[in-house]
């Protein structure tokens, strides 16, 4: 257990040097000032426009749901790129450059040693998504007067996409090398996004096809079937027209898995887990 | 007490290529062994086989009697690898201490500055490995293999990438790790280290171990250098028991004897015997 900590914390100053953290915090910033920016003037507008259905649509909502659902995207793409970048290398690119072995001939165990390096990078991109996320929904609830009305949720399905993200990577990490891990996971990344649009697409164009791959993409990727989820519990409370208009905009996927979902992604993490330790296990180094 | 290492039958495949073939070799404990061979031997493959990096294809390998590999094994062993990296912006004590936590070891600041002082970095618990010299990062490496007072220290060519001085340091090192008592396997392609610091040698080819011995018995006479006023002769076969009646032969000659001297062959001439002159 002591080793296990020991990892963490060791993963954890490791993970505060690389270059990739300032860059990604840099970015943050950016999109943070440039969502306060969006935000502002989106419910300006809102104030001055005649809108004809004024009656019927909450435009708050619809403004603020949406601007929001877009910032989680964002959220989510940080979020992997942060997770990814800390996983980089953990095992074969650490093992090509000789710091692995040093770690690996003490008794701590493999399969410790690559779970608590798994830990320590899912835990700082939950930190950071849960962080940032928190951010936009302030910065929705100041500058636009909108907030979602159970705000957790959407945060918490999000930060368990970038575990799921995590996990890969570390998958991909035993078998490839460093940059070779990098650009599989970020395939990965946008193959499971691309299947979630197929998906929207095949339900409007009425494709059976299509909607079966992107089924098949959410159990095999289940980070975006995640993503669609958390929008779903960001508008769970809007309901008649607002839910039609809104749903026009970037929550088209948005579903109500609920539960089993978050059973199954977590389920899905345990196994991926469970593969990347036993190669690892199995690797001559 | 049993054996630090005992290796019995190993062979190690990769893919189609066998880098061992077959290896058998015992390590007492408090021995210091030389493994040497060229480069390609299988050298390393042993060392990281013994230090649980590796999976053996077949045969086995025991550390203090723990299966290689196995939590007992790693907790005996300190490793050095041939290439091996620390993280740049970790200072020297610093390094000590993760790996006193990770080996469990009690030590505390007290272990650390006492292995520190004995690879003669005393001067530079905070230095960043980063700032290190090459020479420093590798002695730094030794002490993180001391980590935990391991039976068996596995150094696999400490010494390849230094200076001669920095050759000799490690070298003096390695006299203060013996009077530890502690077992060590040092692998290694040059022969005048090993036959200073070492107990005994193994020299390996191809994956198969093809000498075994202290390096003065691997080290066979080579003959009696005679110098008189008819010059100087080499009379080959000849040993130190040799010498009296040689003189005497000489004298009776009516030659005049200025110097006579035994040649004893070195650890290197018994490698190359055994490796075969064309290496290296
Ligand atoms: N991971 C590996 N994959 C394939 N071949 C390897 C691997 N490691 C070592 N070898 C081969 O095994 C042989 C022995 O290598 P090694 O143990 O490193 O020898 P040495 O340390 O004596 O130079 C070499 O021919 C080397 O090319
Ligand atoms: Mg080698």
């Amino acid at each position: 257990m002591r080793g296990a900590w020991t990892i963490v914390g060791y993963a954890f100053a490791e993970s505060l040097r690389r270059r990739v953290v300032v860059v990604v915090f840099a970015l943050t910033l950016a999109f943070l000032a440039l969502y306060a920016l969006g935000v502002h003037f989106a419910f300006a507008e809102v104030e001055r426009s005649e809108f004809v259905f004024a009656e019927l649509v909450e435009e708050r909502a619809l403004v603020g749901g949406t601007l929001l659902g877009l910032a989680m995207f964002a959220v989510l793409f940080l979020g992997a790129v942060l997770v990814v970048f800390l996983t980089n290398g953990v095992v074969r690119g650490d093992a090509e450059s000789g710091l692995l072995q040093p770690l690996v001939v003490r008794p701590v165990g493999r399969g410790t040693l690559l779970v608590a390096r798994y830990l320590g990078a899912a835990a700082a991109g939950v930190a950071y998504v849960l962080v940032v996320y928190m951010l936009a929904v302030l910065i929705t609830g100041t500058l636009g007067d909108w907030s979602p009305d159970r705000p957790l949720g959407p945060g918490l399905a999000l930060a368990l996409a970038v575990a799921v993200v995590a996990a890969l990577s570390v998958l991909a990490s035993v078998q490839l090398a460093a940059t070779a891990q990098g650009i599989a996971v970020f395939m990965l990344f946008g193959a499971g996004l691309v299947g979630g649009l197929l998906g929207q697409i095949g339900e409007a164009l009425g494709s059976g096809t299509l909607e079966r791959i992107a089924e098949v993409a959410s159990v095999a990727l289940p980070f975006e079937a995640l993503y669609q989820y958390s929008l779903h519990l960001l508008t769970e409370s809007t309901s008649g027209l607002t839910e039609v208009v809104i749903r026009l905009g970037p929550f088209g996927g948005a579903e109500d898995r609920g539960a089993g979902l978050v059973a199954y992604a977590l389920a899905y993490v345990a196994v991926v887990m469970a593969v990347a330790v036993a190669l690892f296990r199995r690797r001559d180094l | 007490m049993p054996a630090a290492l005992r290796v019995t039958e190993l062979r190690k495949r990769y893919g189609g290529f066998e880098a061992l073939r077959g290896v058998s070799l015992e390590i007492a404990p408090g021995e210091v062994v030389g493994l040497l061979g060229p480069n390609g031997a299988g050298k390393s493959t042993l060392a990281k086989i013994a230090a649980g990096l590796v999976r053996p294809s077949a045969g086995s390998a025991e550390v203090a009697g723990h299966p290689a590999g196995s939590a007992g094994a790693r907790a005996a062993v300190g490793y050095l690898a041939e290439l091996f990296r620390f993280p740049a912006w970790m200072g020297a004590d610093e390094l000590l201490r993760l790996h006193q936590r990770l080996s469990g070891s009690d030590g505390g600041e007290r272990e650390r500055a006492e292995l520190l002082e004995l690879v003669g970095l005393g001067h530079a618990a905070r230095v960043r490995v980063g700032e290190m010299s090459k020479g420093m990062q590798q002695r730094l490496g030794i002490a993180q293999a001391l980590v935990g007072s391991p039976r068996l220290l596995l150094l696999d060519e400490p010494t390849s990438a230094l200076d001669p001085a920095g050759r000799r340091v490690v070298r003096e090192l390695l006299e203060g790790i013996r009077e530890r008592g502690i077992a060590v396997l040092l692998s290694s392609h040059l022969l005048g280290e090993v036959e200073r610091v070492c107990d005994s040698v193994a020299i390996l080819l191809a994956g198969e171990v093809v000498a075994r011995g202290r390096p003065a018995e691997l080290a066979r006479p080579r003959g009696v250098e005679i110098e008189t006023d008819a010059g100087v002769r080499v009379i080959a076969g000849a040993g130190r028991e040799d010498v009296p009646r040689l003189v005497e032969e000489a004298v009776a000659r009516g030659e005049r004897v200025y110097a006579v001297r035994p040649l004893q062959s070195t650890l290197e001439d018994a490698y190359l015997e055994a490796v075969g002159e064309g290496q290296e």
